[in-house]
Parts: structure tokens; C-alpha cells; sequence
């Protein structure tokens, strides 16, 4: 086990795309890191330099504390599990676990201790003598793991390994992954565009857009303190609503937030400081779906009323999203599931103000 | 009450002469398959039926004006016991055995080599060469055996039958590397990374992964190198001209054609002998054969 550090890479293609610009990662030893973020954001690329997959084109890669750019994939001590699993088909599961084992020359003693094992902890046991084309997709992914467990590495790479299952197995399969972490403890890199999977495997969450790291954080951090614009609407489902705005002053010396000129909303006093020197910017005003919700009339605190025109209706049974559109921009509540509420009908909300978040028009950085 | 009747009547045919015209359709369409089948079927199989009733005939029964020529009215495998005694006939067959296993060997060395490099290792210039490949293989090597002719001469081979383990590879080689880049190309990339990480070098990797699970692929380019080998006629007609050294495609002619005087009982005795090796070979692997062209031809 050990810990990866990833200090000013830079992967450059022919051509001079940079799908890498330049990012610093520390990974802790025994750490679950989850990079996270769109298609071509530079995930799968990052991982890949890490597996040493890709060559990089500057900056430097460390593994247990020693430079890995010129070491190849074999000599880096490292396993990988892709999203094709990447079984060999003409081999059977306990030779397809066993391959890394039998080039490292194991004795076969230790080989079959080692596959036994690993077999134990996914629960592949029986499938040992079966070629992958027997197996269904679960089963060949909890193999493709087996044969990563097995070399006992300093750090697993996961290159989005759910991406093939149905949303079922999904769910199964990244509790077994979550499980078997907290079994052999070996630092994980992982990487996925699912939010949702990030967000509940992770220690640690890497946000990642356009080459660079947007944010790095507990998935708890990034969920209430979003650094940017691209982070508070990455993470979260559905996703936070945004809506231009500008911060005017409000009742009794305070602060508000003014929509347009219907809506305007007043500044919990706590963050009246921070965002007086925005004053009169343009800004844009962001809420999550679920601290917009069905009216009370006993509020608290920070709780202010909002009168919207609904659009869309979805029954979700705990819940229900209710959407409408304020100007052009589209936003979304979740609303109890006995809130009553149809399309075109005027609906009563709460925004929750001590919940808001307030960003920079231009660069999208959270104020 | 009678109206309903008369609707209901009236909708029923108008149903099911629509499925009859379908199933009808594709009566004809199977007919039409078959009717084009049975020509072609007639058409390729006329000479070998001919091959083998004149190879079970006497001299004399052929040289008879009377009788049909698709009967034999008395057997007789005296043409095929003929041959196997004959020792030139041994001698050809012993040399067509050594020059098509020392081909198919030395070209699909060469073949999978070459196409795992050009696949797979992704170095400067690949695909240029990779083309290169295949326009090599679209020169008619009619055109090229006078060329060779000298060559050949030049280190000494002319009338040795390792002439032509040095040039049939030239034939084979473009084709069985075209097939076996297609096969290896249609290889998931992730295959060799997890090798790679796995602890395999490149050579670990070709054999212990790719020869494995390309193996149809390898099937359908070694049937086709020996396809090359043990029915090539022009080379050896060139470049061979004693017994010793003569191949079964040249030497059934020149020993069984004297002259004017054309032994067609042995000829034909001969011919199938002769073809007594590829139709096993097509006969057990022909499914390989088949699977390995396809996936050479949507990949390639």
C-alpha cells in the first residue's frame, strides 16, 4: 500500500490538445479517491498516467514516495479494473485471476491460497473453473476485481468499472466495491462520470472539467461548499438551480437577492459581510432542488416565500420534483409527495436561504 | 345481424391472402435460392464427378469410343495403386509435404509477427506499412516470376525445390499478415493493458493472449498459406525441371503426360490424390476458415 502523488502533470496529444493541464493531486495511503467529472474532462486520462498507460508529457508521477514516469506499467506495482472488464476470454476464471501471479512466478501453492481468497471475499468461488463467456456481467466484473485483488498492490486503479451493468447490478456492485475496500484497505484511485457513484464511494471526490481539477474535497464538502459553478452543478441530483441575479440592499440595513422584479429575496444576516462587496455585480443566485420546497406557514429563520407558475410535475413516491421556469432558466423543487400541485397552477414554496450559495457571474467561483 | 356476417366475412380473407402472399413470397424466394444453388452446385461439381469416374477406369475403357463417358463399367483402382508404388509419384508428393510445411511455417511466423507489430505497437510509420502490406500482395506474381527467375539463379536454387520455400512466403505472407491484422485489431485494447499491467512483455503477451484468442484468425491464414503452397503451378513449372526436386502440381504432368500420349485414368487418380490433403484440412477446419476471413474483412 501506498500512497500516489500527482504533481503538475501535463498530457499533451499530437496536435497540442491538452487533455491534462497541469494538475497536483496528493492520494493518502489506504485513501479512496474518486475522480469525477464530464466526458473529456481528463479523468480516464489522469488514471491512465497513473497506470502508466499513458506517457506523460510533463510534470511527475509518485507512487510510495518514488518517481514512476519512465517505470512501465508491470514494474509500478499496481492492478487496474476496466470498464470492459478485460478478462481473457480463453482463459478460466482462477487462470484469468491468476495470470499476474504466474508471470511474477508465485509458487503455485501461494497462487492458489491467493485466488481462493479473493474468491472468497467477491464470492466467485464456484465460477473458478468457467470461461468469462459463461459468466454474466456482474460475475465477470467481480472477476476483473478478483484479478486485482490477488496481486495485493500498492493501489487499484478503477477505470468507470460499473458503466456496463444495469442500474441494478450498479448499485449492488459499488456496495461490493465500497465492502472490499474496507476489507484489504489498499489506496484507490477510481474513476467515474457518475456523480452519484463518486459521492458514495469516496473519501475524497476530484472534480474534474476541461484538463483541470475544479475542486478537491469530502463528498460532504463538495455537496455544501462547492467551490465553482461547475461543482455545484455537477454534484447533486437533480442539479442545483441557478438563476442570474444581483445583490441589492434589502429591508432593515440588510442585504437581498433580486431575481428579477417579482422575486426578491432577502440575505440571511450571517452572510450579509461576505457579500457586500458584490453588491450591484452580476451574479448568479444558487439553490438546491431540496431546499426549495412545499410553503409553511410557521418558516424559520432564512425560510422566505416564492410564488412559481408550475410547469412539470414527477411523482417520484417520497418525493415529488415540481418544475418550473423562472424567465428562461429552468428550476426545480422537491416537494412532499401530498403537496398538491399541477401544471400551470401557482404553487407556494420555501426557499431556504441559509442554504443558498451566491457565485461570480463571470468566473463561476463561489463568493 | 347479417350486415356484421357480411363485414366479418369480407375482413377475414382480405387477412389472411395477405399472410398467404408473404409465406408465398418467401416460397418463391427459397425456390429461387435453391434453383441458384443447384447451377452452381451442377456447375463445380461436374469436373471433380468427372475426375473420379475416369480415375476408376482402364486405359482402355477410356479410349473406347462406345459407352458413356459418366459411367464406369469396370471399376478398377489400378490407377491409384499405380501411383502409390511409383516412386516419382512418392517423391512428388514428399516434396509438395516438405515445401508446404516449411511455407506455412516460415510464412505464418513471419505473419503473426509482423501483424502484432503493426496492430498493436503503434510505432512511427505502422500504417503506412500496413498498407504497404496489402498493395504488395495485389502484384500478380505472374509478373514477378521472371524477375525472380534471376534472383533465384543468382544464389543457385534454380531446380531445388528450397527455391520455392524462399519464394512462396513472398505470396503468402502479404495476405495471412492482411487477415492477421484484421484479427488482432478487432482485439479490445484493454486486453494488452491488463497484460501489460499484469506483468507481460510484448512476447509474453502474443503468446500467452493474443495466438490464444486469435487462433481462428491464424486457422484461416495457415489454410490459406498452405492453400498457396500445394497449388502453386507456375512458380515450379519455372523454376524445377528434374523429378528429384519436382512438386506434385508439376510433376503429375510432366510424368503422366508423354508426348501426345495423355495417361487421363492416372492423371485423374493423381489429381485427386493430390487434392486428398486440402479437402481434409477445409473438411475439419472450414468453420475457423470462415470466421477468420470475416473477421479479416470487416476489421482490415
Amino acid at each position: 500500500m501506498a500512497e500516489v502523488s500527482v504533481r503538475k502533470v501535463v498530457k499533451e496529444y499530437d496536435g497540442g490538445v491538452q487533455a491534462v493541464k497541469g494538475i497536483d493531486l496528493d492520494i493518502a495511503d489506504q485513501e479512496f479517491v474518486v475522480l469525477v467529472g464530464p466526458s473529456g474532462c481528463g479523468k480516464s486520462t489522469t488514471l491512465r498516467m497513473i497506470a502508466g498507460l499513458e506517457e506523460i508529457t510533463g510534470g511527475e508521477i509518485l507512487i510510495g514516495g518514488e518517481v514512476v514516469n519512465d517505470v512501465p506499467p508491470r514494474d509500478r506495482d499496481i492492478a487496474m479494473v476496466f470498464q470492459n472488464y478485460a478478462l481473457y476470454p480463453h482463459m478460466s476464471v482462477f487462470d484469468n485471476m491468476a495470470f499476474g501471479l504466474k508471470l511474477r512466478k508465485f509458487p503455485k501453492e501461494e497462487i492458489k491460497k491467493r485466488v481462493d481468497e479473493a474468491a472468497r471475499i467477491l464470492d466467485i468461488a464456484p465460477l473458478l473453473d468457467r470461461k468469462p463467456r459463461a459468466l454474466s456481467g456482474g460475475q465477470r466484473q467481480r472477476v476483473a476485481m478478483g484479478r486485482a485483488i490477488v496481486r495485493n498492490p500498492k493501489v487499484f486503479l478503477f477505470d468507470e468499472p460499473l458503466s456496463n451493468l444495469d442500474a441494478k447490478l450498479r448499485v449492488q456492485m459499488r456496495t461490493e466495491i465500497k465492502k472490499v475496500h474496507q476489507t484489504v484497505k489498499t489506496t484507490t484511485v477510481y474513476v467515474t462520470h457518475d456523480q452519484i457513484e463518486a459521492m458514495t464511494l469516496a473519501d475524497r471526490v476530484v472534480v474534474m472539467n476541461f484538463g483541470i481539477i475544479e475542486q478537491v474535497g469530502t463528498p460532504q464538502e463538495l455537496y455544501h461548499h462547492p467551490a465553482t459553478r461547475f461543482v455545484a452543478g455537477f454534484i447533486g441530483s437533480p442539479a442545483m438551480n441557478f438563476l442570474p441575479c444581483q445583490i441589492v440592499d434589502g429591508n432593515g440595513g440588510g442585504l437581498a437577492v433580486r431575481i428579477n422584479d417579482q422575486i426578491l429575496l432577502p440575505v440571511p444576516p450571517a452572510r450579509a459581510d461576505r457579500y457586500r462587496p458584490y453588491k450591484g455585480k452580476k451574479m448568479t443566485f444558487g439553490i438546491r432542488p431540496e431546499h426549495l420546497f412545499e410553503y409553511h406557514e410557521q418558516g424559520r429563520p432564512g425560510y422566505e416565500r416564492v410564488d412559481l407558475k408550475v410547469d412539470v410535475v414527477e411523482p417520484m413516491g417520497m418525493e415529488t420534483m415540481v418544475h418550473f421556469f423562472v424567465g428562461n432558466e429552468p428550476v426545480c423543487a422537491r416537494v412532499a409527495p401530498e403537496t398538491h400541485c399541477a401544471p400551470e397552477e401557482m404553487l407556494p414554496l420555501t426557499a431556504d436561504m441559509t442554504n443558498m450559495h451566491l457565485m461570480d457571474g463571470d468566473s463561476g467561483k463561489v463568493v | 345481424m347479417s350486415v356484421t356476417t357480411v363485414n366479418a366475412a369480407a375482413a377475414k380473407p382480405a387477412h389472411i391472402s395477405r399472410r398467404k402472399s408473404l409465406h408465398q413470397q418467401r416460397l418463391w424466394a427459397l425456390w429461387g435460392s435453391y434453383l441458384a444453388l443447384a447451377v452452381f452446385v451442377v456447375i463445380f461439381l461436374v469436373p471433380p464427378a468427372y475426375t473420379v469416374i475416369t480415375s476408376l477406369k482402364t486405359s482402355a475403357e477410356i479410349s473406347a469410343q462406345s459407352g458413356s463417358p459418366w459411367w464406369v463399367n469396370h471399376p478398377t483402382l489400378e490407377n491409384f495403386w499405380y501411383l502409390i508404388t511409383y516412386p516419382n509419384f512418392q517423391t512428388y508428393y514428399l516434396n509438395s509435404i516438405m515445401v508446404t510445411l516449411l511455407t506455412v511455417t516460415v510464412s505464418m511466423t513471419i505473419s503473426v509477427f509482423a501483424a502484432f507489430s503493426l496492430s498493436r505497437m503503434g510505432f512511427w510509420g505502422s500504417q503506412t506499412l500496413s498498407t504497404g502490406v496489402f498493395l504488395t500482395y495485389l502484384v500478380p506474381p505472374s509478373l514477378l516470376f521472371i524477375p525472380l527467375f534471376q534472383i533465384v539463379g543468382m544464389i543457385g536454387l534454380i531446380n531445388s525445390f528450397w527455391c520455392l520455400v524462399l519464394l512462396y512466403p513472398t505470396l503468402a505472407v502479404p495476405f495471412c499478415t492482411w487477415i492477421m491484422i484484421g484479427y488482432f485489431s478487432s482485439i479490445p485494447k484493454e486486453l494488452d493493458e491488463a497484460a501489460l499491467i499484469d506483468g507481460a512483455g510484448y512476447l509474453q503477451m502474443l503468446f500467452k493472449i493474443f495466438i490464444p484468442v486469435a487462433m481462428p484468425g491464424i486457422i484461416a491464414a495457415t489454410i490459406f498459406a498452405f492453400t498457396v503452397s500445394w497449388g502453386a503451378f507456375l512458380y515450379p513449372l519455372a523454376y524445377l525441371y528434374t523429378s528429384n526436386q519436382m512438386v506434385l502440381t508439376v510433376g503429375i504432368i510432366s510424368d503422366l503426360i508423354r508426348g501426345d500420349v495423355f495417361q487421363w485414368g492416372k492423371i485423374m487418380a493423381a489429381n485427386l490424390l493430390a487434392s486428398l490433403p486440402p479437402i481434409l484440412i477445409y473438411a475439419f477446419l472450414m468453420d475457423y476458415y470462415v470466421a477468420g476471413l470475416t473477421a479479416g474483412a470487416t476489421k482490415g
